[in-house]
Protein backbone atom coordinates (compact mmCIF):
# COMPACT_ATOMS: atom_id res chain seq x y z
CA UNK A 1 0.00 0.00 0.00
CA UNK A 2 2.53 2.62 0.95
CA UNK A 3 6.61 2.47 -0.55
CA UNK A 4 8.83 4.42 0.40
CA UNK A 5 12.02 4.23 -1.09
CA UNK A 6 15.69 5.95 -0.15
CA UNK A 7 13.61 9.10 1.15
CA UNK A 8 16.38 11.83 2.60
CA UNK A 9 16.51 14.69 4.35
CA UNK A 10 19.03 17.19 6.04
CA UNK A 11 18.69 19.99 7.63
CA UNK A 12 21.85 22.43 7.39
CA UNK A 13 23.71 20.01 6.64
CA UNK A 14 22.59 17.78 9.15
CA UNK A 15 21.32 14.09 8.06
CA UNK A 16 17.93 13.47 9.32
CA UNK A 17 16.72 11.16 7.41
CA UNK A 18 19.30 9.43 5.31
CA UNK A 19 18.07 6.77 2.95
CA UNK A 20 14.73 5.07 5.09
CA UNK A 21 13.03 2.31 3.40
CA UNK A 22 9.64 1.19 4.50
CA UNK A 23 6.97 -0.93 3.01
CA UNK A 24 3.47 -1.41 4.38
CA UNK A 25 0.86 -3.67 3.30
CA UNK A 26 -2.80 -3.14 3.35
CA UNK A 27 -4.11 -4.18 6.70
CA UNK A 28 -0.84 -4.23 8.35
CA UNK A 29 -0.06 -2.59 11.38
CA UNK A 30 3.98 -1.85 10.93
CA UNK A 31 5.90 0.08 13.96
CA UNK A 32 8.96 2.15 13.40
CA UNK A 33 11.24 2.37 16.10
CA UNK A 34 14.80 3.81 16.95
CA UNK A 35 16.48 5.79 19.70
CA UNK A 36 15.82 9.54 20.18
CA UNK A 37 16.76 11.74 17.05
CA UNK A 38 16.53 8.87 15.10
CA UNK A 39 13.79 10.48 12.63
CA UNK A 40 10.75 8.83 12.83
CA UNK A 41 9.29 11.99 13.04
CA UNK A 42 10.79 13.84 10.08
CA UNK A 43 9.74 10.45 8.51
CA UNK A 44 5.89 10.85 9.18
CA UNK A 45 6.28 14.68 8.02
CA UNK A 46 7.97 13.90 4.89
CA UNK A 47 5.15 11.28 4.44
CA UNK A 48 2.48 13.42 5.14
CA UNK A 49 4.09 16.40 2.78
CA UNK A 50 5.00 18.79 5.83
CA UNK A 51 8.21 18.95 4.68
CA UNK A 52 9.54 18.12 1.14
CA UNK A 53 12.44 15.27 1.00
CA UNK A 54 15.67 15.94 -0.60
CA UNK A 55 15.71 12.86 -2.49
CA UNK A 56 13.20 9.48 -2.86
CA UNK A 57 10.05 8.99 -3.29
CA UNK A 58 7.19 7.69 -1.59
CA UNK A 59 4.63 5.53 -3.16
CA UNK A 60 0.75 5.23 -1.60
CA UNK A 61 -1.43 3.21 -3.77
CA UNK A 62 1.00 3.49 -6.73
CA UNK A 63 0.73 6.70 -6.87
CA UNK A 64 4.24 8.92 -6.31
CA UNK A 65 2.32 11.53 -3.45
CA UNK A 66 5.94 13.55 -2.66
CA UNK A 67 5.68 17.13 -3.56
CA UNK A 68 1.66 17.41 -2.82
CA UNK A 69 0.48 19.45 0.01
CA UNK A 70 -0.39 17.98 3.21
CA UNK A 71 -3.69 18.89 2.72
CA UNK A 72 -3.56 16.83 -0.99
CA UNK A 73 -2.59 13.89 0.74
CA UNK A 74 -4.86 14.05 3.34
CA UNK A 75 -7.29 13.46 0.52
CA UNK A 76 -5.53 10.42 -0.63
CA UNK A 77 -6.91 9.30 3.01
CA UNK A 78 -3.48 9.65 4.78
CA UNK A 79 -4.50 10.46 8.01
CA UNK A 80 -2.08 11.54 11.08
CA UNK A 81 -1.91 12.03 14.97
CA UNK A 82 0.98 13.92 16.31
CA UNK A 83 3.13 13.24 18.69
CA UNK A 84 3.59 16.95 20.97
CA UNK A 85 -0.45 17.74 21.08
CA UNK A 86 -1.46 19.53 17.92
CA UNK A 87 -5.05 20.17 18.74
CA UNK A 88 -7.84 23.60 18.51
CA UNK A 89 -7.54 24.46 22.15
CA UNK A 90 -10.02 27.10 21.93
CA UNK A 91 -12.71 24.78 20.35
CA UNK A 92 -14.53 22.46 22.06
CA UNK A 93 -13.97 18.34 21.57
CA UNK A 94 -16.61 18.36 18.89
CA UNK A 95 -15.69 20.97 16.87
CA UNK A 96 -11.90 19.98 16.84
CA UNK A 97 -13.54 16.41 15.41
CA UNK A 98 -15.98 18.43 13.15
CA UNK A 99 -14.24 20.27 11.05
CA UNK A 100 -11.92 17.32 10.19
CA UNK A 101 -15.13 15.48 9.09
CA UNK A 102 -16.22 18.90 7.27
CA UNK A 103 -13.06 18.88 5.57
CA UNK A 104 -13.09 15.71 4.01
CA UNK A 105 -16.99 16.40 2.81
CA UNK A 106 -15.34 19.72 0.57
CA UNK A 107 -17.93 21.93 3.05
CA UNK A 108 -15.94 23.99 4.07
CA UNK A 109 -16.54 26.68 1.19
CA UNK A 110 -19.71 26.58 2.78
CA UNK A 111 -20.86 30.19 4.09
CA UNK A 112 -24.43 29.91 5.30
CA UNK A 113 -25.14 26.76 6.53
CA UNK A 114 -25.16 26.68 10.21
CA UNK A 115 -22.22 23.87 11.16
CA UNK A 116 -24.28 22.60 13.85
CA UNK A 117 -26.49 20.93 11.04
CA UNK A 118 -23.93 19.53 8.99
CA UNK A 119 -21.98 16.28 9.31
CA UNK A 120 -23.30 15.71 13.27
CA UNK A 121 -23.77 12.32 13.39
CA UNK A 122 -20.75 11.36 11.76
CA UNK A 123 -18.51 13.28 14.36
CA UNK A 124 -20.47 12.00 17.24
CA UNK A 125 -20.07 7.98 15.53
CA UNK A 126 -16.38 8.79 16.16
CA UNK A 127 -16.63 10.18 19.12
CA UNK A 128 -18.11 7.09 20.38
CA UNK A 129 -15.70 5.40 18.79
CA UNK A 130 -12.50 6.12 20.48
CA UNK A 131 -14.58 7.00 24.13
CA UNK A 132 -14.34 10.78 23.68
CA UNK A 133 -18.66 11.49 23.50
CA UNK A 134 -19.25 12.19 26.87
CA UNK A 135 -16.32 14.73 26.62
CA UNK A 136 -18.15 16.09 23.36
CA UNK A 137 -18.79 20.06 24.41
CA UNK A 138 -15.63 20.74 26.84
CA UNK A 139 -12.91 23.18 25.22
CA UNK A 140 -10.06 21.04 24.34
CA UNK A 141 -7.47 23.73 25.90
CA UNK A 142 -9.01 22.17 29.34
CA UNK A 143 -8.48 18.38 28.89
CA UNK A 144 -6.45 16.18 30.66
CA UNK A 145 -3.45 15.10 28.29
CA UNK A 146 -4.40 11.30 27.78
CA UNK A 147 -7.85 12.72 26.64
CA UNK A 148 -5.96 15.25 23.99
CA UNK A 149 -4.02 12.61 22.70
CA UNK A 150 -6.94 10.09 21.88
CA UNK A 151 -8.67 13.77 20.47
CA UNK A 152 -5.80 13.62 18.15
CA UNK A 153 -7.01 10.18 17.07
CA UNK A 154 -10.38 11.37 16.71
CA UNK A 155 -9.34 14.06 14.75
CA UNK A 156 -7.13 11.70 12.21
CA UNK A 157 -10.64 9.38 12.06
CA UNK A 158 -12.40 12.27 10.56
CA UNK A 159 -10.88 11.98 7.44
CA UNK A 160 -11.76 8.64 7.57
CA UNK A 161 -8.15 7.17 6.36
CA UNK A 162 -7.40 3.89 4.89
CA UNK A 163 -4.14 4.68 6.21
CA UNK A 164 -3.51 6.21 9.78
CA UNK A 165 0.09 7.50 10.70
CA UNK A 166 -0.05 7.40 14.30
CA UNK A 167 3.40 9.39 15.98
CA UNK A 168 4.27 7.89 19.72
CA UNK A 169 0.15 7.58 20.44
CA UNK A 170 0.70 6.83 23.85
CA UNK A 171 3.40 9.44 24.93
CA UNK A 172 3.21 10.71 28.55
CA UNK A 173 -0.32 8.77 29.32
CA UNK A 174 -0.97 6.72 32.53
CA UNK A 175 -1.08 3.51 32.10
CA UNK A 176 -5.03 2.25 32.05
CA UNK A 177 -5.21 5.32 29.60
CA UNK A 178 -2.60 3.36 27.83
CA UNK A 179 -4.08 0.02 27.59
CA UNK A 180 -7.21 1.46 26.55
CA UNK A 181 -5.12 3.75 23.66
CA UNK A 182 -3.82 0.43 22.85
CA UNK A 183 -7.35 -1.27 22.64
CA UNK A 184 -8.32 1.53 20.33
CA UNK A 185 -5.59 0.98 18.07
CA UNK A 186 -6.32 -2.54 17.83
CA UNK A 187 -9.85 -1.95 17.28
CA UNK A 188 -9.21 0.41 14.37
CA UNK A 189 -7.42 -1.97 12.82
CA UNK A 190 -9.49 -4.82 13.54
CA UNK A 191 -12.86 -3.59 12.73
CA UNK A 192 -12.52 -0.70 10.36
CA UNK A 193 -9.58 -2.36 8.11
CA UNK A 194 -7.17 0.57 8.45
CA UNK A 195 -3.47 0.14 7.69
CA UNK A 196 -1.91 1.91 10.69
CA UNK A 197 2.05 3.10 10.82
CA UNK A 198 3.22 4.25 14.32
CA UNK A 199 6.28 4.41 16.37
CA UNK A 200 6.43 4.42 19.98
CA UNK A 201 9.17 4.06 22.40
CA UNK A 202 7.24 1.25 24.95
CA UNK A 203 8.79 -2.05 23.66
CA UNK A 204 5.75 -3.69 25.31
CA UNK A 205 3.32 -2.08 22.43
CA UNK A 206 5.65 -2.08 19.96
CA UNK A 207 5.42 -5.74 20.14
CA UNK A 208 2.24 -6.28 21.74
CA UNK A 209 0.71 -4.65 18.69
CA UNK A 210 3.01 -4.78 15.44
CA UNK A 211 3.11 -7.30 12.77
CA UNK A 212 5.92 -5.86 11.18
CA UNK A 213 8.76 -3.55 12.82
CA UNK A 214 10.96 -1.18 10.95
CA UNK A 215 14.16 -0.14 13.00
CA UNK A 216 15.88 3.20 12.02
CA UNK A 217 19.16 4.53 13.31
CA UNK A 218 20.20 7.76 13.01
CA UNK A 219 18.06 8.22 10.26
CA UNK A 220 18.46 5.41 8.18
CA UNK A 221 16.38 2.04 7.84
CA UNK A 222 18.60 -0.76 9.55
CA UNK A 223 15.57 -3.33 9.09
CA UNK A 224 12.20 -4.20 8.19
CA UNK A 225 10.96 -7.53 9.52
CA UNK A 226 8.59 -9.34 12.06
CA UNK A 227 9.33 -9.18 15.55
CA UNK A 228 11.03 -12.23 15.66
CA UNK A 229 13.70 -11.36 12.86
CA UNK A 230 14.12 -7.48 14.68
CA UNK A 231 14.38 -9.08 18.29
CA UNK A 232 17.41 -11.32 17.41
CA UNK A 233 19.26 -8.58 14.63
CA UNK A 234 23.01 -8.09 15.91
CA UNK A 235 22.35 -4.13 14.51
CA UNK A 236 19.13 -3.66 16.09
CA UNK A 237 21.03 -4.98 19.80
CA UNK A 238 24.04 -2.61 18.96
CA UNK A 239 21.69 0.53 18.29
CA UNK A 240 19.79 0.17 21.55
CA UNK A 241 22.10 -2.46 23.67
CA UNK A 242 25.27 -1.41 22.93
CA UNK A 243 26.24 -5.00 21.55
CA UNK A 244 25.24 -7.07 24.21
CA UNK A 245 24.32 -10.62 23.31
CA UNK A 246 20.89 -10.78 24.79
CA UNK A 247 17.72 -10.78 22.26
CA UNK A 248 15.52 -7.36 23.12
CA UNK A 249 12.36 -8.53 25.16
CA UNK B 1 -17.34 30.76 23.10
CA UNK B 2 -19.95 29.18 24.93
CA UNK B 3 -23.58 29.90 25.44
CA UNK B 4 -23.96 32.69 28.05
CA UNK B 5 -27.91 33.52 27.57
CA UNK B 6 -30.29 31.25 26.91
CA UNK B 7 -31.62 31.22 23.44
CA UNK B 8 -34.84 33.04 24.66
CA UNK B 9 -33.05 35.56 26.50
CA UNK B 10 -30.90 36.34 23.99
CA UNK B 11 -33.60 37.13 21.24
CA UNK B 12 -35.94 38.98 24.25
CA UNK B 13 -33.00 41.75 25.05
CA UNK B 14 -31.63 42.09 20.97
CA UNK B 15 -35.41 42.86 20.36
CA UNK B 16 -35.32 45.31 22.88
CA UNK B 17 -31.79 46.85 21.74
CA UNK B 18 -33.79 47.17 18.23
CA UNK B 19 -36.00 49.01 19.60
CA UNK B 20 -34.35 51.11 21.26
CA UNK B 21 -32.30 51.61 18.36
CA UNK B 22 -35.24 52.75 16.48
CA UNK B 23 -36.91 55.32 18.18
CA UNK B 24 -33.14 57.15 19.07
CA UNK B 25 -34.18 59.75 16.43
CA UNK B 26 -37.65 60.56 17.26
CA UNK B 27 -36.16 62.26 20.81
CA UNK B 28 -32.42 62.59 20.58
CA UNK B 29 -31.07 65.67 18.79
CA UNK B 30 -28.96 65.56 15.38
CA UNK B 31 -25.45 65.46 16.94
CA UNK B 32 -26.50 62.61 18.82
CA UNK B 33 -28.30 60.35 15.74
CA UNK B 34 -25.09 61.77 13.73
CA UNK B 35 -22.79 60.19 16.41
CA UNK B 36 -24.49 56.62 16.96
CA UNK B 37 -24.37 56.76 13.32
CA UNK B 38 -21.12 56.61 13.06
CA UNK B 39 -20.75 54.19 15.58
CA UNK B 40 -22.90 51.82 14.05
CA UNK B 41 -20.77 51.72 10.60
CA UNK B 42 -17.52 52.22 12.92
CA UNK B 43 -18.77 48.90 14.56
CA UNK B 44 -19.38 47.64 11.62
CA UNK B 45 -15.86 47.85 10.28
CA UNK B 46 -14.48 46.31 13.79
CA UNK B 47 -16.58 43.45 13.57
CA UNK B 48 -15.22 42.88 9.37
CA UNK B 49 -11.40 43.56 10.85
CA UNK B 50 -12.42 40.34 13.59
CA UNK B 51 -14.09 37.77 11.10
CA UNK B 52 -9.98 37.57 10.45
CA UNK B 53 -8.68 38.90 13.57
CA UNK B 54 -10.43 37.37 15.68
CA UNK B 55 -11.96 34.38 14.09
CA UNK B 56 -9.19 33.73 11.41
CA UNK B 57 -5.83 34.58 13.46
CA UNK B 58 -4.29 36.81 10.60
CA UNK B 59 -2.75 39.63 11.86
CA UNK B 60 -4.88 42.76 9.28
CA UNK B 61 -3.05 45.10 10.49
CA UNK B 62 -4.06 47.43 7.58
CA UNK B 63 -7.82 47.43 7.74
CA UNK B 64 -8.78 50.94 7.01
CA UNK B 65 -7.37 51.00 3.67
CA UNK B 66 -10.46 48.38 2.43
CA UNK B 67 -12.45 50.91 4.30
CA UNK B 68 -10.89 54.20 2.81
CA UNK B 69 -11.00 52.61 -0.82
CA UNK B 70 -14.93 51.81 -0.48
CA UNK B 71 -15.83 55.43 0.47
CA UNK B 72 -13.73 56.78 -2.10
CA UNK B 73 -15.08 54.47 -4.53
CA UNK B 74 -18.23 55.32 -3.64
CA UNK B 75 -18.07 59.08 -3.18
CA UNK B 76 -16.03 58.95 -6.98
CA UNK B 77 -18.54 56.88 -8.61
CA UNK B 78 -21.09 58.80 -7.62
CA UNK B 79 -19.27 62.06 -8.27
CA UNK B 80 -17.47 61.52 -11.35
CA UNK B 81 -19.94 58.73 -13.74
CA UNK B 82 -23.33 60.93 -13.17
CA UNK B 83 -25.24 57.27 -13.16
CA UNK B 84 -27.51 57.08 -10.20
CA UNK B 85 -26.08 56.92 -6.87
CA UNK B 86 -27.46 53.84 -5.64
CA UNK B 87 -24.80 52.49 -8.23
CA UNK B 88 -21.91 53.92 -6.13
CA UNK B 89 -22.53 51.73 -2.85
CA UNK B 90 -22.42 48.66 -4.74
CA UNK B 91 -18.97 50.02 -6.47
CA UNK B 92 -17.75 50.65 -3.52
CA UNK B 93 -17.90 47.25 -1.66
CA UNK B 94 -16.45 45.59 -5.26
CA UNK B 95 -13.22 47.91 -5.21
CA UNK B 96 -12.73 46.72 -1.49
CA UNK B 97 -13.31 43.33 -2.60
CA UNK B 98 -10.93 43.67 -5.42
CA UNK B 99 -8.02 45.43 -3.17
CA UNK B 100 -8.33 42.50 -0.73
CA UNK B 101 -8.10 39.85 -3.32
CA UNK B 102 -5.08 41.90 -4.81
CA UNK B 103 -3.61 42.41 -1.65
CA UNK B 104 -4.58 39.11 -0.24
CA UNK B 105 -2.74 37.17 -2.78
CA UNK B 106 0.82 39.40 -2.52
CA UNK B 107 0.53 38.95 1.38
CA UNK B 108 -0.85 35.92 1.97
CA UNK B 109 2.19 33.77 1.41
CA UNK B 110 3.92 35.58 4.55
CA UNK B 111 2.04 34.47 8.37
CA UNK B 112 1.67 36.17 11.34
CA UNK B 113 3.44 39.45 12.09
CA UNK B 114 5.61 39.28 8.33
CA UNK B 115 2.14 39.29 7.00
CA UNK B 116 0.91 42.22 8.83
CA UNK B 117 4.15 44.51 8.16
CA UNK B 118 3.59 43.75 4.47
CA UNK B 119 -0.10 44.78 4.45
CA UNK B 120 1.06 47.93 6.21
CA UNK B 121 3.41 49.18 3.73
CA UNK B 122 1.19 48.16 1.07
CA UNK B 123 -1.56 50.07 2.19
CA UNK B 124 0.35 53.14 2.92
CA UNK B 125 0.98 52.88 -1.03
CA UNK B 126 -2.57 52.80 -1.68
CA UNK B 127 -2.68 55.83 0.60
CA UNK B 128 -0.13 57.91 -1.03
CA UNK B 129 -1.92 57.22 -3.95
CA UNK B 130 -5.20 58.44 -2.69
CA UNK B 131 -3.11 61.61 -0.77
CA UNK B 132 -0.79 62.76 -3.94
CA UNK B 133 -3.59 62.73 -6.90
CA UNK B 134 -5.02 65.95 -6.49
CA UNK B 135 -6.83 65.61 -10.37
CA UNK B 136 -8.55 62.67 -9.39
CA UNK B 137 -9.47 62.05 -5.39
CA UNK B 138 -8.57 65.59 -4.28
CA UNK B 139 -5.72 64.81 -2.53
CA UNK B 140 -5.27 66.14 1.24
CA UNK B 141 -8.57 67.83 0.96
CA UNK B 142 -10.61 64.73 -0.13
CA UNK B 143 -13.86 65.23 -1.64
CA UNK B 144 -17.25 67.18 -0.34
CA UNK B 145 -20.73 67.35 -0.39
CA UNK B 146 -21.11 63.82 -2.38
CA UNK B 147 -25.06 64.12 -3.58
CA UNK B 148 -26.97 61.59 -2.04
CA UNK B 149 -30.48 60.33 -2.76
CA UNK B 150 -33.13 62.22 -1.24
CA UNK B 151 -34.43 59.39 0.38
CA UNK B 152 -31.16 59.22 2.51
CA UNK B 153 -30.20 62.39 2.36
CA UNK B 154 -31.53 63.67 5.82
CA UNK B 155 -29.42 62.98 9.45
CA UNK B 156 -32.64 60.62 10.38
CA UNK B 157 -32.60 58.41 7.03
CA UNK B 158 -29.22 58.52 7.12
CA UNK B 159 -29.15 56.95 10.49
CA UNK B 160 -32.24 54.79 9.66
CA UNK B 161 -30.22 53.49 6.22
CA UNK B 162 -27.26 52.87 8.09
CA UNK B 163 -28.89 50.98 10.74
CA UNK B 164 -30.28 48.95 8.90
CA UNK B 165 -27.63 47.86 6.31
CA UNK B 166 -25.16 47.30 9.71
CA UNK B 167 -27.73 45.38 10.86
CA UNK B 168 -28.40 43.17 7.94
CA UNK B 169 -24.29 42.96 7.40
CA UNK B 170 -23.69 42.13 11.10
CA UNK B 171 -26.32 39.16 10.39
CA UNK B 172 -24.65 37.83 7.73
CA UNK B 173 -21.07 38.31 8.93
CA UNK B 174 -22.79 36.01 11.91
CA UNK B 175 -24.06 33.67 9.98
CA UNK B 176 -20.55 33.63 8.13
CA UNK B 177 -18.86 32.70 11.43
CA UNK B 178 -21.44 29.90 12.69
CA UNK B 179 -20.76 28.34 8.70
CA UNK B 180 -18.62 24.94 8.09
CA UNK B 181 -16.16 27.69 6.63
CA UNK B 182 -16.43 29.61 9.84
CA UNK B 183 -15.14 26.59 11.70
CA UNK B 184 -12.62 25.88 9.63
CA UNK B 185 -11.37 29.38 9.67
CA UNK B 186 -11.57 28.83 13.55
CA UNK B 187 -9.29 26.03 13.43
CA UNK B 188 -6.96 27.79 11.43
CA UNK B 189 -6.66 30.57 13.62
CA UNK B 190 -5.97 27.87 16.18
CA UNK B 191 -3.65 25.77 14.75
CA UNK B 192 -2.35 26.38 10.80
CA UNK B 193 -0.56 22.89 10.76
CA UNK B 194 -3.15 20.98 11.88
CA UNK B 195 -6.12 22.44 9.49
CA UNK B 196 -3.65 21.47 6.66
CA UNK B 197 -3.57 17.90 7.87
CA UNK B 198 -7.00 17.15 7.91
CA UNK B 199 -7.53 18.03 4.53
CA UNK B 200 -7.97 21.76 4.67
CA UNK B 201 -6.31 24.15 1.75
CA UNK B 202 -5.21 26.76 4.56
CA UNK B 203 -4.04 29.91 2.53
CA UNK B 204 -7.25 29.67 0.13
CA UNK B 205 -9.46 30.01 3.05
CA UNK B 206 -7.52 32.99 4.78
CA UNK B 207 -7.64 34.52 1.28
CA UNK B 208 -11.54 34.09 1.13
CA UNK B 209 -11.72 35.35 4.76
CA UNK B 210 -9.54 37.99 3.74
CA UNK B 211 -12.20 38.94 0.83
CA UNK B 212 -15.18 38.66 3.08
CA UNK B 213 -13.64 41.19 5.65
CA UNK B 214 -12.78 43.47 2.93
CA UNK B 215 -16.08 43.99 1.07
CA UNK B 216 -17.69 44.41 4.76
CA UNK B 217 -15.09 47.05 5.53
CA UNK B 218 -16.01 48.33 2.09
CA UNK B 219 -19.70 48.84 2.80
CA UNK B 220 -18.85 50.65 6.16
CA UNK B 221 -16.88 53.10 3.64
CA UNK B 222 -19.83 53.92 1.43
CA UNK B 223 -22.11 54.08 4.71
CA UNK B 224 -19.56 56.64 5.81
CA UNK B 225 -20.38 58.33 2.49
CA UNK B 226 -24.09 58.87 2.94
CA UNK B 227 -23.43 59.54 7.40
CA UNK B 228 -21.03 62.42 6.48
CA UNK B 229 -20.84 63.26 2.88
CA UNK B 230 -17.59 63.38 2.51
CA UNK B 231 -14.25 60.98 2.25
CA UNK B 232 -10.85 62.44 3.56
CA UNK B 233 -7.39 60.55 3.13
CA UNK B 234 -6.96 59.91 6.90
CA UNK B 235 -9.71 57.15 6.29
CA UNK B 236 -6.92 55.05 4.94
CA UNK B 237 -4.09 55.98 6.80
CA UNK B 238 -2.40 53.47 9.27
CA UNK B 239 -3.35 55.19 12.32
CA UNK B 240 -7.24 54.30 11.74
CA UNK B 241 -6.29 50.37 11.56
CA UNK B 242 -4.37 50.56 14.82
CA UNK B 243 -7.68 52.63 15.99
CA UNK B 244 -9.73 49.71 15.17
CA UNK B 245 -7.38 47.31 16.39
CA UNK B 246 -7.71 48.62 19.48
CA UNK B 247 -11.28 48.33 19.42
CA UNK B 248 -11.77 44.77 18.83
CA UNK B 249 -9.34 44.19 21.63
CA UNK B 250 -11.02 46.34 23.91
CA UNK B 251 -14.27 45.22 23.14
CA UNK B 252 -13.21 41.87 23.17
CA UNK B 253 -12.17 39.63 20.61
CA UNK B 254 -13.32 36.65 20.69
CA UNK B 255 -16.62 37.74 21.25
CA UNK B 256 -18.97 38.43 18.35
CA UNK B 257 -20.12 41.64 19.70
CA UNK B 258 -16.73 42.69 21.27
CA UNK B 259 -15.67 45.07 18.39
CA UNK B 260 -18.93 46.87 18.02
CA UNK B 261 -18.96 47.35 21.99
CA UNK B 262 -14.82 48.33 21.69
CA UNK B 263 -15.90 50.99 18.71
CA UNK B 264 -19.07 52.74 20.91
CA UNK B 265 -16.65 52.83 24.05
CA UNK B 266 -13.73 54.46 21.53
CA UNK B 267 -15.67 56.65 19.90
CA UNK B 268 -17.46 58.24 23.04
CA UNK B 269 -14.56 58.47 24.73
CA UNK B 270 -13.07 60.48 21.79
CA UNK B 271 -16.21 63.24 21.59
CA UNK B 272 -16.32 63.68 24.91
CA UNK B 273 -12.71 63.24 26.21
CA UNK B 274 -11.29 65.46 23.56
CA UNK B 275 -13.62 68.64 24.75
CA UNK B 276 -11.83 68.97 28.22
CA UNK B 277 -8.65 67.76 26.89
CA UNK B 278 -7.01 67.29 23.31
CA UNK B 279 -4.86 64.74 24.86
CA UNK B 280 -7.89 62.09 24.77
CA UNK B 281 -5.49 59.18 23.12
CA UNK B 282 -3.82 58.96 26.85
CA UNK B 283 -7.20 58.19 28.51
CA UNK B 284 -7.26 55.69 25.44
CA UNK B 285 -3.52 54.70 26.30
CA UNK B 286 -4.54 53.82 30.21
CA UNK B 287 -7.87 52.55 29.80
CA UNK B 288 -5.99 50.22 27.33
CA UNK B 289 -3.37 49.02 29.55
CA UNK B 290 -5.89 48.14 32.25
CA UNK B 291 -7.75 46.51 29.54
CA UNK B 292 -4.80 44.05 29.18
CA UNK B 293 -3.64 43.39 33.01
CA UNK B 294 -7.36 42.86 34.43
CA UNK B 295 -9.67 42.07 30.70
CA UNK B 296 -7.76 39.79 28.87
CA UNK B 297 -10.51 39.07 26.87
CA UNK B 298 -11.91 42.73 26.62
CA UNK B 299 -14.82 44.31 27.86
CA UNK B 300 -17.90 42.09 26.23
CA UNK B 301 -15.30 39.20 26.81
CA UNK B 302 -15.41 39.90 31.05
CA UNK B 303 -19.16 40.71 31.06
CA UNK B 304 -19.61 37.27 29.20
CA UNK B 305 -17.24 35.49 31.73
CA UNK B 306 -19.32 36.81 34.99
CA UNK B 307 -22.98 35.86 33.11
CA UNK B 308 -21.92 32.49 32.48
CA UNK B 309 -20.28 32.48 35.86
CA UNK B 310 -23.17 33.75 37.40
CA UNK B 311 -25.80 31.06 35.80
Amino acid sequence: MLQVKGLSKSFDGFKAVNNANLDVQKGEIVAVIGPNGAGKTTLFNLITGIIKPDSGSVIFKGEDIIGLPPYEICRKRISRSFQIVNIFPRLTVFENTQIAVLARFKKTWDLFTPSKKIAVEETEEILKSVGLFDKKDRVTGLLSHGDRKILEIAMALGGNPEFLILDEPTAGMAPEETSKCIELIKSLSEKFGITILFCEHDMEIVFGIANRIMVMVRGSTIIQGTCDEVRCNQAVQDAYLGGSDVCLM
Amino acid sequence: MEKVFSRKKAIIWGFIGLIILFIFPLFLPRFYVYLISIILLTGLLATSLNIVLGYGGIFQFHHAVFYGAGAYATALMIIKSGLTPWLGFLVGPLVSVLLSLIMGIICIRLSKLYFGMFQISLGSLVWIIVYRWYSFTGGDDGIHGVPLPDIISSPTSAYYFTLVITLISIFIMYKIIKSPFGSALQGIRDNPVRSEMIGINVKRHQLLALIIAGFFAGIAGSLFVVVDNTVFPDMLFWTLSLEILIMCLLGGWFSFLGPMLGAAIIILLRTFVSTFTSYWTLVLGILMMFVIFFLPNGVLGYIEEKLSKKS
